[in-house]
């Protein structure tokens, strides 16, 4: 229906006393606009008509049949229908009968300084009631870990091996691969600000000791919340559209125990086990810059890195590891648990579980850091 | 029934799947102003056979004429254009979740017309209140609506360009009789006023019975008869037998003859 079709319009003709409005052409979508002019103008002008002659008219469809009748308008004109033929009028008298249905008008959309202040104050209240029902979630993964931490019949040991393999042998290259290049360019970094002082060799300080104590384990937590954070949601929520949740607790069964249980578990084996691993990436992404083009040898590197590093900055590193994995998961589970009907509020919650463990972690990591200047390790 | 009267023509239709043929050498024809159900059992590419006529899914070979012209042949604009000229009815509505009831119907509308806005929310207004929708649910969200009122939504979504065909997949699956009834009355209400035709998949026998003008039955990968009811009926197919003469196709049957009052 996008041609044209014959011109659609509305002729006023003077018959003697009577004002007779000739209806002509096609009165179809496609000439909406157009019409809808017309009509107005006719109605808004005094004319008076006391007939509507269709015999001229083409095409009639349901916006047609709408205009039709508002040019009528409330002056029933007896003959109007008669004239129009059976098939028509029983279509005029359907778009009738549903224009007399209540109209709710369009809600209007008006914006005002005062929705700004509104949408802060929903923000900062979404924002209380996320973190209290996180720790709310926390404290429920906590008891029922306690609950079935001794009963081996309970453990869930196929889907924690599962998860396991999922989140930490899976993501074994990425990690490897992203910490092995940002230690090159903190090497690249470091010696380039270094160089000024004559002090190439504490390169070599430099990477291990932010490798150590922050960047292996952050990198590694950024990382595991956009992959595995994001897939907990993902696949809880979308679980929970599917009411398989719901399933799960009729059947007599606690998906915390069931769904949640295993996946924090799992994380919190291996992301210290993957955090490791990217500490050795980037000392190794490191010493290879070192070598390259800084003419530190890579027997030199390991040699000046026994003496200056201690064990402790690994501990301080490693140690948080569990932490952040724990809140990665929890976060992550909790927002699909969150997720509701549609498929929409999947992809939502997932995105808010990525932003919300990122947020966490790095909020957790800074705090950290204060606390381990204070007590000086 | 004259040739200029089949709006659908389906010739030689094969569909497969790998190495599983779901259709071979069907044929099936639609007529202008005509309700036909495609009836067949779960498995039977009821949903495929709507897919290739709707144009979603190409065919392995075989033909499908909308309107006399071979959809296989189109031009992407002439495709777009054919596609203005009917409109479908998904089984779970498939509104856009993220539009209001009043946006989705708007969304062809603004696609492929230039409306003034006030006119374009009067037409929304229209379609949404002859789909049979209370006034107040134009603002809703689908994931605020009903399982009814979902597909009376996407109804009026189907009916914003006035198309002369309506597809129709499982109307009236997942509402309650009272819901499947009251839709049924709608379709035909609106086919005799407006003047389209409808193609649609149902495992409702009340449907069938109610409704349709003609029945396809599909078994064995094609179209085993295509006819009024009660000629189907009477059809010697083990299939056709089963399907009628069940205990729920004969209190079908019986409750349309009580409506007839025959």
């Amino acid at each position: 229906m996008a041609d044209k079709g014959m011109a659609a319009d509305i002729a006023i003709d003077h018959a003697g006393g009577d004002v007779v409005l000739r209806v002509s052409g096609d009165w179809t979508l496609a000439n909406a606009a157009s019409l809808d002019a017309r009509v107005r103008k006719i109605l808004a002008s005094s004319t008076n008509a006391t007939r509507i002659d269709v015999s001229g008219l083409g095409r009639l469809d349901t916006t047609g049949a709408q205009l039709l009748l508002a040019l009528r308008g409330d002056h029933a004109d007896p003959e109007f229908l008669g004239q129009i033929g059976e098939e028509r009028s029983s279509l005029l008298h359907t778009v009738s009968e549903a224009m007399r249905a209540p109209v709710s008008p369009a809600l209007p959309q008006t914006w005002s300084p005062l929705d700004l202040l509104e949408r802060i104050g929903r923000g900062m209240q979404t924002l209380g009631r996320n973190a209290l029902q996180l720790l709310g979630f926390v404290g429920l993964v906590l008891q029922s870990f306690a609950a079935s931490m001794f009963v081996p019949r309970r453990w869930r040991t196929t889907s924690l091996v599962f998860h396991i393999e999922q989140t930490g042998l899976d993501a074994v290259p990425i990690v490897a691969l992203l910490s092995f290049l940002i230690g090159a360019v903190i090497a690249f970094l470091g010696a380039t600000v270094l160089r000024d002082f004559g002090a190439t060799l504490f390169t070599v300080e430099l990477v291990s000791y932010s490798f150590l104590r922050e960047f292996g384990v952050l990198l590694t937590a950024i990382l595991i919340a956009g992959r595995s954070g994001s897939a907990f949601t993902a696949q809880i929520g979308s679980m929970k559209m599917r009411e398989e949740i719901d399933a799960i607790r009729t059947l007599g069964l606690d998906p915390v125990h069931v769904l949640v249980l295993p996946r924090v578990l799992a994380l919190v084996i291996a992301m210290p086990l993957l955090s490791f691993l990217a500490i050795i990436a980037g000392i190794i992404g490191g010493a290879a810059v070192c070598a390259l083009s800084l003419d530190i040898s890579p027997t030199m590197f390991i040699s000046r890195f026994q003496e200056t590093t201690t064990l402790r900055h690994l501990w301080v590193g490693l140690g948080k590891a569990p932490i952040f994995a724990f809140l990665i998961a929890a976060i992550g589970c909790l927002e699909g648990f969150k997720v509701s009907g549609s498929a929409e509020s999947v992809g939502e919650h997932t995105t808010s579980s990525v932003v919300q463990s990122i947020f966490v972690v790095i909020l957790v990591d800074a705090l950290a850091a204060i606390f381990f200047m204070e007590i000086d390790v | 029934m004259t040739e200029a009267d089949v709006i659908i023509r389906v010739q030689g239709l094969r569909n497969q799947f790998g190495t599983q043929v779901v259709h071979e050498n069907l044929d099936l024809e639609v007529r202008r102003g005509e309700i036909v159900g495609v009836v067949g059992g779960s498995g039977s590419g009821k949903s495929v056979l709507l897919r290739s006529i709707i144009g979603l899914r190409e065919p392995t070979a075989g033909s499908v004429e909308v309107f006399g012209q071979n959809i296989a042949s189109l031009t992407d604009t002439q495709r777009t254009q054919l596609e203005t000229r009917y409109g479908v009815l998904f089984q779970n509505g498939a509104l856009f979740s993220s539009l209001s009831v009043r946006d989705n119907v708007l969304v062809p509308l603004r696609e492929h017309f230039d409306l003034p806005n006030d006119l374009l929310q009067r037409i929304a207004t229209l379609k949404i209140a002859l789909a049979g929708l209370p006034a107040d649910a134009a603002d809703k969200f689908p994931a605020e609506l009903s399982g009814g009122m979902v597909k009376r939504a996407a109804l009026a979504r189907a009916l914003a360009l006035d198309p002369e065909i309506l597809f129709l997949d499982e109307p009236t699956a997942g509402l309650d009789p009272i819901g499947a009834a009251a839709f049924d009355q709608l379709i035909l209400t609106l086919r005799d006023s407006l003047g389209f035709s409808v193609l649609l998949i149902t495992h409702d026998l009340d449907t069938l019975y109610t409704i349709c003008d003609r029945v396809a039955v599909l078994a064995n990968k094609r179209v085993v008869v295509a006819a009024p009811l009660a000629e189907v009926e009477r059809y010697d197919d083990a299939w056709i037998r089963e399907y009628f003469g069940g205990p729920r196709g004969r209190s079908a049957h019986k409750a349309a003859l009580a409506a007839t009052g025959h």
